[in-house]
């Protein structure tokens, strides 16, 4: 059952659940894909969240009640169970020592060698359940929970920007330079945000990926393809 | 091509237009003008397109030397405009020439003021958006605010725009208190009736943590009846969130794409425009209207702003 609420006069949110879920992601992202492709009016943008989607629009154009009819007769009788395949991307990481500051924290913690956090770091695949926080950071599902490790106690002040860490029972990628306690194990080549680059991001909300370890000597590679705009990203097309 | 010089920064001025939508879904703020009206207002007077990109300057503005004859126009904050030190008319199409010397004196009243010129100003659309955001070091002129010695280019606009004034009800009147009007928000179940209440009948005060992403408020807690975490989602322009401190916190321009918090409220659009021209010290107050009464002040607004 969707629930809807105003947020102000200019917005409103489609509530699919109570959770963060598979089942609630499935939800939200279906909905959000269908309301896309309707090309509604006055409709300027969807956020999809863990458990909802805002609607930004233009009330010179349409109000809440004229969208809430045309959304309804889109959503609710939408079938979620027809979910397809989605997109896999690969997403090298150097584990290497420079990338690595704080490896043998997360090792130690769980009482595993530096070798066994990357294998298991790597051997999940991740859905992205949204982005958020700072431009194009992915907010990931999956992690083991062999490799929890808190956040540090004295964040660091610019963590640069492609660093892999883990936080709580979460693993993330820092798509931008910005201060953070996240503990750091490794760190990609690729920009997952660059303004200048079309697209813009490399990875969207629904996506599924999966770190790929590799070495410095790959590691420069890859950042030298990047930076001459030839790198191709790996990646297993969904039929989504 | 025409081009402006910077002389002196001011304290934070920025090129701002309406903002950089389409791209909340990565979690890329979407910036713009705090005070949309006022931006919209100045490029109708040098007859620009609405959304054409402005300069936003914030308490204290810069000084700007003119390097070709053109045509500019400054709206919002009064900050005592001059140009080669002779006072000039807020809210009207100003003829500059090359040399001459644009400076601010004293805040009269407001706290941003947005300088028009003809033809716009050239800096790359960046994912469809002149605007800076700040944190993100994108958009405007080279993703920073002005600094000295800066030079900014200038559209050439091939026609004379006519020279325009505003009509005296197209220029709002700034205050140093406020009462925003505001739609429930979605969690306002989140909140005791005594939480609520001092919402909605407390004069609050902007606090020193004001700036294009948020306004923190201080005054009155209000109290949750539990939690006070939701699962992130989205937040707009206006969203009003109450962290577990009991301050609430005005979502602005620059915001995050999501929040954590309870969103007790949101601002109405065309209340945020006057809520983008307080500043810390300022009082601010909430009313609570619904929809149908927010669209009506909109097209009210709306109206006003298309009136010649």
């Amino acid at each position: 059952m969707l629930k809807y609420f105003p947020l102000g006069d200019s917005a409103f949110l489609i509530k699919a659940g109570n959770d963060i879920s598979l089942n609630t992601h499935l939800k939200i992202k279906s909905i959000t894909d269908k309301i896309k492709d309707e090309n509604i009016d006055g409709i300027i943008e969807l956020t999809p969240a863990y458990n909802e989607i805002l609607v930004s629009y233009n009330p010179l154009k349409i109000n809440y009640v004229g969208l809430l009819e045309k959304i309804k007769s889109i959503a609710e009788d939408l079938i979620i169970t027809e979910i397809t395949k989605p997109d896999l991307i690969y997403i090298p990481v150097c584990y290497e020592s420079e990338f690595s500051p704080d490896i043998e924290i997360v090792a130690e913690r769980n009482n595993l060698t530096a070798k066994e956090v990357i294998q298991i770091h790597c051997s999940v695949d991740y859905l992205v359940y949204m982005l958020g926080f700072t431009p194009g950071f992915c907010y990931l599902g999956g992690m083991s929970e062999q490799i929890t490790t808190p956040r540090k106690e004295n964040p660091r002040n610019k963590i640069e920007a492609g660093s892999v860490g883990i936080a709580g029972n979460q693993t993330g990628i820092y798509p931008v330079d910005s201060p953070g306690g996240w503990q750091l194990i490794g760190k990609t080549p690729l920009k997952l945000f660059d303004p200048e680059r079309n697209p813009e991001f490399l990875i969207e909300a629904g996506n599924y990926i999966r770190f790929a370890p590799v070495s410095k000597v790959e590691y420069d590679k890859i950042l030298a393809e990047v930076a001459n705009n030839e790198y191709r990203l790996k990646k297993e097309r969904g039929n989504g | 091509m025409a081009k402006i010089k910077t002389i002196k920064s001011g304290i934070q001025t920025t090129v701002q237009d309406t903002g950089r939508w389409g791209y909340q879904q990565y979690g890329m703020p979407v910036s713009g003008a705090m005070d949309t009206y006022s931006l919209q207002l100045a490029n109708k007077l040098v007859g620009n397109n609405l959304n054409e990109a402005c300069l936003e300057a914030t308490i204290n503005g810069p000084t700007i030397q003119f390097e070709e004859d053109i045509y500019i126009s400054l709206c919002g904050a009064n900050m005592q405009a001059k140009i080669n030190n002779a006072e000039v008319e807020m809210y009207k199409t100003l003829a500059v020439k090359t040399g001459d010397i644009l400076s601010f004196g004293e805040l009269i009243n407001g706290s941003r003021t947005y300088i028009a010129f003809s033809g716009g100003i050239k800096v790359p659309v960046i994912m469809g958006s002149k605007s800076t955001y700040l944190r993100g070091n994108i958009g405007g002129l080279n993703g920073r605010q002005l600094k000295a010695g800066d030079e900014l280019e200038i559209g050439n606009s091939s026609d004379e725009p006519e020279i325009k004034k505003a009509t005296s009800s197209q220029i709002p009147d700034y205050k140093d208190s406020f009462t925003a009007r505001i739609i429930a928000g979605p969690e306002s179940g989140y909140f005791t009736l005594n939480g609520l209440e001092k919402f909605l009948y407390s004069e609050f005060e902007l606090s020193d943590q004001c700036d294009r992403m948020g306004y923190r408020l201080s005054g009155a807690k209000i109290e949750h009846k539990s939690t006070a975490e939701i699962i992130s989602s989205g937040i707009t322009f206006g969203s009003v969130q109450v962290p577990m401190h009991g301050e609430s916190i005005i979502m602005m321009a620059d915001r995050q794409t999501t929040g954590g918090y309870p969103r007790i409220a949101n601002v109405i659009s065309a209340d945020l425009s006057y809520i983008a021209q307080l500043k810390p010290g300022d009082k601010i107050r909430f009313e609570e209207v619904k929809l149908d009464v927010a669209y009506k002040i909109l097209k009210v607004q709306r109206n006003l702003l298309n009136q010649d």
